[in-house]
């Protein structure tokens, strides 16, 4: 079923969303991937504050390459979720509302997801050129040193994902496989 | 004796980078647009259309297909006749990866230590492979290789007595263990015998080989075939999401091994198996 959301969002309509769904968001979303969930897993392991606050928030997977001139970033695809499951349960804890990547997941980031009433979406891997185009605005809010693993707060206009792993848990890798598997 | 530049090399690896990261060959792109039309998921049809329709905004944007633009691996096979002036052949390669990473506005991926992790700032070094050859040609092949796809290769090492069976269950193991997170559709490259490296060097090498073409072993030809037939019957499909499409090719390179052994290599690449290649 076809969704439009906004983003930020609160846990009711987090519920609301399921394994399957095809959404658009809208709003803002935070990048990071693994050496910027390395760095704010440091941080809480020290007692220091992340740089953004999670609550309610979506992190996209992702690592862009430079913007041309006159765009507000380059290729925008996802990465593989699976390498950043050490870190998501506990983010997920602390209130992060969404995940967007490609990709398994752990069954730890599974119960974290259905514990904390979140949502595990995919965007369409290898369509960078795509998706960028559903980013109006790109700005680095931390860890800029990082370069493409750097911290992005985007600001995104329907950018199409679907649920994977709803808050119930329903996982549509595991169904969908099952639907159109043939034996020969 | 045919003398070339450094200079021409590096000119050439730049520009090679560039194409290779927004142009997909005809091959791929006839492969995707078939792939479209014969997949029997809706979402994965949808998928697929948005597959190409990225290929569209790619080229005529200049986006980078993916912004996972790779580590770049470069074939160089080079005719023992040719002699390179003008510098160092390898730092000239370096060079033209490093130009065409930072002008053509492509990922810088690259990190100087695997441990350390910091990054080199304009995807040098590259992974670079000789090979001499007969002849005053030079053949370059840059293959810019992404990750996602990457990590979920595997090396083999069976025994001869595993055999065909053991060689397919290989290739099908390492398919569905990569599942959604090497994005399919993917082109499976499998290189068999050999040595452990060597078996690694085949599998990326048929990776470069046209989607369609067919191995002219026998034994290699029927297994390619079946094992595309049973890689998209697993239901993975477009985007892990289900559907008949989780293959576009399977290409299988083979060499001589030992008595003892069986080497089996599987370097998976996605949708956006990327090349350019070009002979001097």
């Amino acid at each position: 079923m076809d969704k439009h959301i906004k983003v930020p969002m609160n846990k009711q309509e987090a519920a609301t969303l399921r394994a399957g769904d095809y959404v658009y968001l809208t709003g803002t979303i935070y990048t990071a991937r693994d050496a910027a969930h390395k760095r704010m897993y440091e941080a809480l392991q020290e007692g220091r504050e992340l740089p953004v606050d999670v609550e309610g928030n979506v992190i996209y997977y992702m690592g862009p390459s430079p913007a041309r001139e006159g765009r507000p970033i380059g290729s925008a695809g996802p990465t593989t979720a699976s390498r950043m499951d050490k870190y998501a349960p506990k983010l997920l804890d602390l209130g992060l509302i969404g995940m967007i990547g490609k990709g398994k997941r752990s069954k730890e980031v599974i119960d974290a997801v259905v514990r904390n009433g979140a949502v595990y979406l995919a965007a369409v891997g290898g369509a960078g050129a795509l998706l960028s185009r559903c980013i109006v605005k790109s700005e680095v809010v931390a860890y800029d040193d990082l370069g493409t693993e750097a911290i992005r707060k985007l600001e995104v206009e329907n950018f199409p994902a679907i649920v994977v792993i709803d808050c119930q848990g329903n996982n549509l890798y595991e169904t969908a496989i099952e639907q159109y598997r043939k034996d020969v | 004796m045919r003398n070339i530049s450094v200079k021409e090399i590096t000119a050439n690896i730049k520009e090679m980078c560039i194409e290779a990261n927004h142009f997909l060959t005809d091959d791929m792109k006839e492969a995707l647009h078939r792939a479209t039309y014969e997949e029997v998921s809706p979402l994965g049809k949808q998928i697929l259309c948005q597959l190409q329709e990225n290929l569209q905004i790619a080229g005529d944007d200049m986006i980078p297909i993916c912004q996972d633009t790779g580590m770049a691996v470069v074939f160089m096979q080079i005719g023992q006749e040719v002699h390179f002036e003008g510098g160092s052949l390898e730092e000239a390669i370096h060079e033209g990866v490093r130009q065409g990473y930072v002008e053509g506005f492509l990922r810088k991926s690259v990190v100087k230590d695997p441990l350390e992790r910091v990054n080199t700032g304009d995807n040098t070094p590259a992974v670079i492979h000789y090979e001499i050859v007969a002849g005053d040609q030079v053949k370059i092949t840059v293959a810019p290789k992404g990750f996602g796809s990457e990590n979920m290769s595997k090396v083999f090492m069976l025994k001869p007595a595993d055999g065909a069976e053991g060689v397919k269950n290989a290739i099908l193991t390492a398919v569905k263990d990569a599942g959604p997170n090497a994005c399919p559709p993917m082109v499976v490259g499998v290189g068999v015998g050999g040595t452990f490296e060597k078996c690694a060097l085949l599998a990326k090498k048929a990776l470069t080989r046209a989607v369609g073409s067919a191995s002219p072993v026998a034994w290699a030809r029927e297994m390619e075939q079946e094992l595309l037939q049973k890689i998209n019957a697993t239901g993975i499909g477009p985007g892990g999401l289900g559907g008949s499409t989780t293959a576009l090719a399977v290409n299988i390179e083979t060499y001589p091994t030992h008595i003892a052994g069986l080497p089996v290599a599987v370097n998976i690449c996605c949708h956006v198996n990327r090349h350019a290649v070009r002979v001097l």
